[in-house]
């Protein structure tokens, strides 16, 4: 893709975490060296370079699955197309994470629909959940399939690449005329986790809510995301990866790199240039393009907090 | 309607009657109000009703939502056209949002 920028001249290599999403599937990110970069895997000759020396992950977010209406009646069909490229794809990721709204009702036959999708990518798959994920009377159905193994809600670390990830659930007991919500338990979970903890070991802290208040007049943020983010600050390198709002959105601040995936299945507007964030409804031409094909070029400017996005067109 | 249709097969004969009794009661349901969802709001997103008046929601989005009263009422998870009913017998206000978004709040002032 044009217009893919290094924007490493002068700039610390290690604060910059360049971004391009690759088919509106997921994002790619390499470790080299234990700091995570993402990686535009269009440039496939440099994917190949680049993710040599390293580990690769994949993103993918809000798949939906039951999804029918107007804005793309067909997510399972777009998630499988995600899938598609995924297998295409010339270096193979070690693993993948899906930031929550696998489902668009908790139906047991979305999440296997969804399963058996996303199966076919034959990558591991660490979840969190979205708000749509728990949405079944008993709120079980995601626990019996994703929660083996995790603490309170779903939360879990794991470590891999001499990356440690934690996987975070902002989407249970939200408070009326709030945002998404982490909650005590969880913090102070995520405070013994991170006990003893070398500070030059690379943080990723994903979930599906915006740790980050992205605009909270659409309820785009976590109320005590900023108690984690206080947890995390003293670590040479913190990325923090969210889905939920449908689109790319990213800021760097300080050391911490907060960036948001698009999803698989509809488009969302930009904060407040709808009436609302329901699913947007674009010309079928443009569907993809809006999941799609497109770039993000990142230059941090280290001396202003900005969220840089770039409008999602092919 | 499903009074009417009772009445007539005469099934029973105290449900006829109670029938009876219940129509002079459904012409006051006309105060029986009605809240849409439409672009994540409640509208409209304050009422004033009288004790006994019936509130059904609507859900006009293409997204699920709920309307959640913290201990007083609670939907399961409304798809597009989906609907919730609840009768507001007792006088107060009541604070309900939607529990999947909750920047999404409203109000029923019941006297
Ligand atoms: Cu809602």
């Amino acid at each position: 893709m044009s217009g893919h920028d290094h924007g490493g001249d002068g700039v610390s290599r290690r604060k910059v975490l360049e971004c391009m999403t690759w088919a509106g599937t997921g994002v790619l990110w390499t470790v080299t060296g234990g700091v995570p970069r993402s990686l535009g895997i269009i440039d496939s000759a440099q994917a190949a370079t680049a993710a040599a020396p390293g580990m690769s992950f994949l993103q993918i977010s809000d798949s939906h699955v039951g999804f029918d209406k107007p804005a793309n009646p067909n997510a399972l069909g777009t998630l499988e197309e995600a899938v598609g490229k995924i297998n295409a794809m010339p270096a193979k990721p070690s693993f993948m994470i899906h930031t929550g709204d696998i489902t668009h009702l908790s139906k047991a036959a979305e999440f296997d629909n969804a399963e058996r999708i996303i199966s076919q990518s034959k990558l591991d798959v660490h979840y969190v959940p979205g708000e749509h994920d728990f949405l079944d009377e008993e709120v079980k159905l995601y626990r019996e399939r994703y929660g083996r193994g995790t603490k309170g809600q779903g939360w879990y670390s794991f470590d891999a690449g001499g990356v440690h990830f934690i996987g975070l659930v902002n989407v249970v007991d939200l408070k009326a005329g709030g945002l998404g919500n982490l909650g005590a338990e969880q913090l102070a979970w995520l405070q013994d986790d991170l006990r003893g903890k070398s500070k030059s070991t690379p943080i990723v802290l994903f979930a599906h809510i915006p740790l980050w208040t992205v605009y909270p007049e659409w309820g785009w943020g976590t109320e005590d995301g900023g108690r984690a983010l206080e947890q995390v600050k003293g670590f040479g390198s913190v990325t923090v990866l969210n889905g939920h709002i449908h689109q790319v959105m990213q800021k760097v601040e300080g050391n911490v790199t907060f960036h948001t995936a698009r999803s698989t299945a509809f488009p969302q507007p930009a904060p407040g240039a709808a009436a609302s964030p329901g699913p947007m409804k674009v010309e079928d031409a443009r569907l993809r393009g809006m999941l799609g094909v497109a770039s993000i070029n990142f230059k941090q400017n280290e001396q202003r907090l900005a969220i840089i996005d770039t409008p999602l067109q092919g | 309607m499903k009074t009417l249709n009772r009445r007539a097969f005469g099934v029973d004969l105290g449900l006829a009657l109670a029938a009876a009794i219940l129509l002079p009661a459904t012409s006051a349901r006309a105060d029986d109000m009605e809240i849409h969802i439409d672009n994540f709001v409640f509208q409209p997103a304050e009422l004033k009703i009288k004790a006994g008046t019936t509130v059904t929601w609507t859900n006009r989005d293409d997204i699920p939502h709920t309307v959640v009263s913290a201990g007083k009422f609670r939907s399961k998870t409304l798809d597009t056209d989906d609907k919730f009913s609840f009768t507001f017998t007792n006088a107060g206000d009541y604070k309900y949002f939607c529990s999947l978004h909750p920047h999404m709040t409203g109000m029923i002032k019941v006297e």
